[in-house]
């Protein structure tokens, strides 16, 4: 048994060791590397940009506040001189926040069309052999490809389908969620396939003792059996999604983290090198986030533990 | 004691199954024939392997003969039902269900025309026979092994089944536990008037449960051996038993016909179990999992 110092040492003492000597040697590292925009910044420099993301996502509200105040004086102006007016919307640049507000719906979205497509197709799979061996060259076939070729022929489709001018999303959205969704489903086919196929052989025959029908069988035995594979795939399956989703988002110009990066790239400016800094960091806290999330949603369907 | 309607309600008749393809083909059973009367308790008995197993499933549907057929009330069994409960070696609970879940299923799946109140109430009078009441909302795996088989026994038993068919329900369990569980069957046998057929591979648990005691040749193309007629009084006690010559003699004659019959067929038995093929399982690439 190990004393609690003991434990704490190796929960958080060692982690935040190890953080601690990343941090050293990348100021070290940073301080003597010189490119063509400037000094790549060390820690303290990616914290001051991070400040300053945030104070220009205050500055900016701040300014949308006082412009939606002016125009509801000028509106009350126009009404009581009897002049016609029209609201127009405060039109400033999505801030760092807003821009990962975007990110995380076009995550959602994608990840929520690939477990629609990927979750039944896989107890099709997981039920039945046919179908397994029918899409299985399919599945190979479609898994390996990279969102950066999926990509294209997903813009230049959602621009020939989806446009009608009144559309609820932009077509940057959309063309961004359905790449996520290409390539981060295949994860959770093959794993509910597994799972469903997998199943004690007794749960179905209790089904069959008890003339379930298809219904009930698939809701109270099939699903609820392969529950913990199933959400092993959407953990990875929404692993995956956020990766793909920054290169989506790049070459889609959807206005999330990925266009951020992008952006300041193009920017070129001294701070390009601490801006893209802080979204990685951004990027790689909300991708451990979201594995968390699914890690406990995974442990609270699973019931061998 | 309890007397039967000397009806037979299940019926097989010149049964054989086997399993694998044409070629590496391996009869597990041949030749059977088995009546069994409403009400009695019959104990069908065999060493582990000799196909007991499969006599079960048959009779329940899960599997279908090769050659003969299998009867229920006159009627070809196409396919298992509800009023051929089966209580599965491995129990099959539900793992994500309470033990109210598991056993509002099997109501739920076989009482569609009654009200909720009523269903209710049947599952909570099951979950009460079996004497879980206390454990009603703990899961599967918060349960010991005899608990684990109560609640098996009560989803049988909710699907208020003209037959009860127990497959080796007994087996994994201590020996305390096994005999106040032995008990305990022959105790809602008698009050709910049930007709049950177990397997089951312990000599003394057959005699002190069963009416009639048939012996499993051991397999490959196990048959049934002639049938032990157990008249003993209930309720049979099982330290009393110890002394009664009755019990004695049923017990040497059931011991020696087994001993007989697996001695003869020992070498063949060993034969084939080196080459026991496993069932058709064709595991998932899980590739591209990760």
């Amino acid at each position: 048994m190990k004393s609690g110092a003991m434990r704490l040492l190796d929960t958080a003492g060692m982690p935040a060791m190890a953080f601690a000597i990343f941090l050293g040697a990348w100021s070290l590292v940073a301080s003597s590397i010189e490119t063509s925009i400037g000094r790549l910044p060390g820690p303290t420099a990616v914290a001051q940009e991070a400040r300053n993301l945030l104070g220009a996502h205050t500055e900016e509200r701040r300014k949308a506040a006082e412009y939606a105040q002016r125009m509801k004086v000028q509106a009350a102006e126009a009404k009581t001189a009897g002049k016609p007016f029209v609201v127009r919307k405060y039109s400033g640049p999505p801030t760092y926040l807003d821009q990962i507000a975007t990110s995380l719906k076009t995550v959602f979205a994608g990840f929520v069309i690939a477990s629609l497509i990927a979750v039944p197709l896989g107890v099709l799979c997981g039920m039945s052999p046919r179908a397994y061996a029918a899409l299985n060259p399919l599945i190979q076939l479609f898994k390996p490809v990279s969102p950066l070729a999926w990509l294209p022929i997903v813009m230049i489709l959602v621009s020939a389908l989806y446009n009608s001018p009144d559309s609820m999303f932009e077509k940057s959205f959309v063309s961004s969620a359905i790449t996520v969704a290409l390539c981060s489903l295949w994860p959770t086919l093959v794993n509910t396939a597994l799972g469903v196929s997998s199943i004690d052989r007794d749960y179905l025959n209790v089904a069959r003792v008890l003339r379930l029908g298809w219904w009930d069988r698939i809701f109270r035995i099939v699903l609820p059996a392969s529950l913990p594979l199933v959400f092993t795939g959407l953990r990875l399956s929404l692993g995956v999604g956020w990766m793909v989703l920054i290169a989506a988002e790049m070459l889609a110009q959807n206005p999330g983290l990925g266009k951020f990066v992008w952006d300041m790239f193009q920017n070129g400016s001294s701070q390009t090198l601490a801006q893209i800094l802080v979204a990685v960091f951004t990027i790689g806290t909300i991708g451990f986030a979201l594995d968390r999330v699914m890690l406990a949603f995974q442990r609270a369907v699973s019931f061998d533990a | 004691m309890k007397t039967a309607s000397g009806q037979s309600i299940l019926k097989l008749e010149r049964v054989s199954k086997g399993f694998g393809a044409t070629d590496a083909r391996r009869e597990v059973l041949h030749d059977v024939d088995l009546a069994v009367t409403e009400g009695e308790l019959v104990a069908i008995v065999g060493f582990s392997g000799s196909g007991k197993s499969t006599l079960v499933n048959l009779l329940a549907g899960l599997e279908m003969p090769d050659r003969g057929s299998v009867t229920f009330h006159g009627k070809r069994v196409r396919g298992p039902g509800p009023e051929r409960a089966v209580v599965f070696q491995t129990y099959a609970l539900l793992p994500w269900l309470t033990v109210r879940g598991n056993v509002a299923l099997a109501v739920r799946a076989t009482a569609s025309g009654r009200s909720a109140a009523e269903r209710d109430a049947a599952v909570e009078r099951c979950i009460a026979l079996v004497g879980l009441t206390a454990a009603a909302d703990r899961r599967p795996r918060e349960l010991s092994g005899g608990m684990r088989q109560r609640v098996a026994l009560a989803r049988a038993l909710a699907m208020n089944p003209r037959v009860l068919l127990m497959d080796e329900p007994l087996g994994a369990l201590d020996a305390l536990t096994r005999a106040k569980l032995q008990d305990e069957i022959v105790e809602i046998w008698q009050r709910e008037k049930q007709t049950i057929v177990m397997v089951t591979n312990d000599v003394d648990e057959a005699i002190l449960l069963a009416d009639r005691i048939i012996p499993l040749n051991p397999g490959p193309r196990a048959t049934l051996g002639p049938a032990f007629t157990v008249s003993l009084e209930r309720p049979r006690d099982r330290t009393a038993l110890n002394h009664d010559p009755a019990f004695r003699s049923i017990r040497n004659a059931v011991t020696e016909y087994l001993l007989d019959v697996g001695r003869a067929s020992v070498p063949r038995c060993e034969q084939e179990e080196a080459f026991d093929p496993l069932p058709d399982l064709e595991p998932l690439p899980v590739g591209g999992a990760a």
